[in-house]
């Protein structure tokens, strides 16, 4: 060994230290990190919340997203399956749940919710089964169509209440319990300001933070299912694929069944956020659902740096939370955020948080390491 | 016979790739298949392997038809292939290449498993030293050991080696055949394929030599290596 583990802990970079910590420390910035972003709407930081605009309302749109750009990451970026239509899923979810909560039915939104995701899911298994026997290129177009067919169907059906859309969806059922002051900051110094507060926790109109206390909820039980998944052999299955299909099948893998897999997931977690999305917003028409949407979402995606969560959640955040927070400059935000697209795949082309495929290898290094050694030991004992 | 292939036919579209090949594989030998490029050499393996659909034809291992199970089954059988080139995974480290060639194994942590990675790093010591590095930044040899060391890892009763000595520096192809003889001797029943004649056939306990998809000729590989037309078509003559 050249380096001392000190050394190494201290040229090695961020991610690396924040790994090399104890666990319990490493919990606990974890937490320290989830309060922070539970109480961002309430600190409305000065910089950082938008002028304008409802900080609550832009964080629920930043957390959708998140969670958008978490699913398609499974289609795109561990299982290598480029999905031009990924928001049909998304549609699909929020169509079910408009139709099952006010339009056809009275169900409450938490019957709803698990019926839309179920929907999106059968939805992309039927999309999947024929498609994903084609390769590359063709998979994209086919997807491409699958969301444009998605949303002309909503767009001429008087069922799904053709363009006008569907109006009164269900809101989440909620409680207020108390009320939490937010701070203001107007004087320069934070202070607790009581006639600005949030009701914990009821899902009204005006006050959109509980809203994004939901989806930044359902953001972190998918961060860990996506964590468990990728380190099981599933996740190995789809990065095997995704490098070379006939070696994956080679290796044992029957790559068909793990790429429907990648898709079904992929549209579990869009249909949801659909879902959270129409709730919400409580009313939906067909221009929810341009194609525009599934380019932002794999722009999230492919900005973030595919087939890392961590990086496709800052992906997500640049593309839903950069064009609020510079709302100000108007029509030029578009064109600001085209060039700043731009700059990106010039300099930084595999995403700003690439994924670190090291972190394991790295692991077994040590561990065979850790086995010499235990070898040598003996030996030496013996002598 | 471990493996029998009965009238073999596989097409690529209207193209026939190799037409009516019979052949068999005795348990515990190596079997090698000789040929100029697209003889069809690497199309019989894939046939083998479950990556190619049969037109016509049998393919049976160990007594049982696979003709049409698809290659993950064959693994789990016993079938591992090494496939031509550079076919690792390019973005997964050594270590994760080997670790996903045991991917059909339910052991992963077990000392069986260590002491089979430790098998592969004995035959090829220089996957060892590289053992964190990225597949797809070594040299074409580098891979090709991978490709082989990862076929091993499934622990197979034959293992389908496509072109092991391609990209190899001339001193290392000698080494690579030593290998591929030690590891038939630990028990591994091999199925080369090879455009490298000379040494295919000094190492084969019979051969097979395919020429426009279908076989030729067929010995043990001392017979093939002494025989007059083989050695002027593909041994240089004067080998």
């Amino acid at each position: 060994m050249s380096k001392t583990p000190a050394v190494k802990k201290l040229t090695g970079s961020l991610g690396e230290r924040v790994a090399s910590l104890p666990k319990p420390v490493k919990i606990g910035l974890w937490v320290a990190f989830a309060v922070l972003a539970y109480a961002l709407p309430l600190l409305e930081p000065p910089f950082i919340s938008p002028p304008g605009t409802d900080f609550g309302g832009v964080l629920f749109t930043v957390t959708i997203y998140c969670l958008v750009a978490l699913g398609l990451n499974i289609v795109v970026g561990y299982a290598g399956l480029l999905d031009l239509g990924y928001v049909g899923f998304y549609a699909v979810g929020a169509y079910t749940a408009a139709i099952l909560t006010t339009f056809h039915a009275n169900w409450p939104l938490l019957l709803a919710l698990p019926m839309a995701v179920l929907a999106s899911t059968i939805s992309g298994v039927l999309l999947g089964w024929p498609t994903l026997r084609v390769r590359g290129d063709y998979l994209a177009i086919v997807t491409l169509g699958f969301g444009e067919i998605i949303r002309l169907v909503a767009v001429n059906t008087e069922w799904l209440g053709a363009s006008k859309g569907i109006n009164d969806i269900a809101r989440p059922p909620g409680k207020a319990l108390f009320e939490i002051p937010h701070l203001n900051w107007e004087s320069g110094v934070p202070l607790l300001d009581f006639n600005d507060t949030t009701k914990f926790i009821e899902f009204g109109v005006l006050d959109q933070i509980p809203y994004y206390w939901m989806g930044l909820t359902v953001v972190i039980l998918v961060l860990f299912a996506d964590r468990l998944i990728k380190d099981s052999r599933v996740g190995r299955a789809w990065e095997a694929t995704r490098e070379d299909e006939d070696a994956a099948e080679l290796m044992g893998v029957p790559t068909f069944r793990f790429k429907l897999l990648a898709f079904a997931t992929g549209a579990f977690i869009g249909g949801l956020a659909g879902a959270l999305y129409a709730s919400r917003q409580s009313f939906i028409n067909p221009l929810s659902f341009l194609l525009l949407f599934s380019i932002m979402f794999l722009a999230a995606v492919v900005i973030g740096g595919q087939g890392n969560r961590w990086g496709v959640l800052v992906g997500a955040v640049v593309v839903a939370y950069l064009p609020e927070r510079f709302r100000e400059f108007t029509d030029f935000r578009v064109l600001v955020f085209g060039a700043a697209l731009m700059a990106l795949a010039i300099f930084r082309p595999e995403g700003l948080l690439p994924p670190r495929r090291t972190v394991r290898a790295k692991q077994s290094e040590a561990e065979i390491e850790a086995l010499e050694e235990g070898a040598e030991g003996e030996e030496t004992s013996r002598v | 016979m471990l493996l029998e292939v009965e009238n073999l036919c596989v097409n690529y579209g209207h193209i026939e790739a190799i037409r009516d090949i019979s052949f068999g594989v005795k348990e515990g030998s190596i079997t090698s298949l000789i040929g100029a490029n697209g003889a069809g050499k690497t199309t019989t393996l894939k046939t083998i392997s479950g990556l190619r659909k049969v037109r016509q034809g049998k393919v049976v291992f160990d007594g049982k038809d696979i003709t049409h199970l698809p290659p993950y089954e064959r693994v789990k059988l016993g079938i591992s292939q090494s496939p031509e080139g550079r076919g690792c995974f390019p973005g997964m480290t050594v270590r994760e290449n080997l670790d996903m060639g045991a991917y059909v194994r339910n052991d992963r942590r077990s000392a069986a498993y260590l002491s089979d990675l430790d098998r592969v790093f004995e035959l090829f010591p220089r996957l060892k030293e590289r053992i964190s590095q990225t597949a797809g930044t070594m040299s074409g040899g580098e891979q090709q050991m991978l490709a082989i060391g990862r076929a091993l890892m499934a622990k197979p009763r034959l293992i389908l080696l496509d072109e092991p000595s391609m990209g190899l520096a001339p001193k290392f192809i000698q080494q690579i055949f030593s290998i591929i003889t030690e590891i038939n001797h630990q028990g591994t029943t091999v199925l080369l394929v090879e455009q490298n004649a000379a040494q295919a056939l000094k190492r084969s306990d019979s051969a097979h030599i395919l020429e426009t998809g279908a076989i030729v000729r067929s010995g043990t590989g001392r017979e093939l290596a002494g025989d007059d037309s083989v050695r002027a078509a593909y041994l240089g003559g004067d080998v």
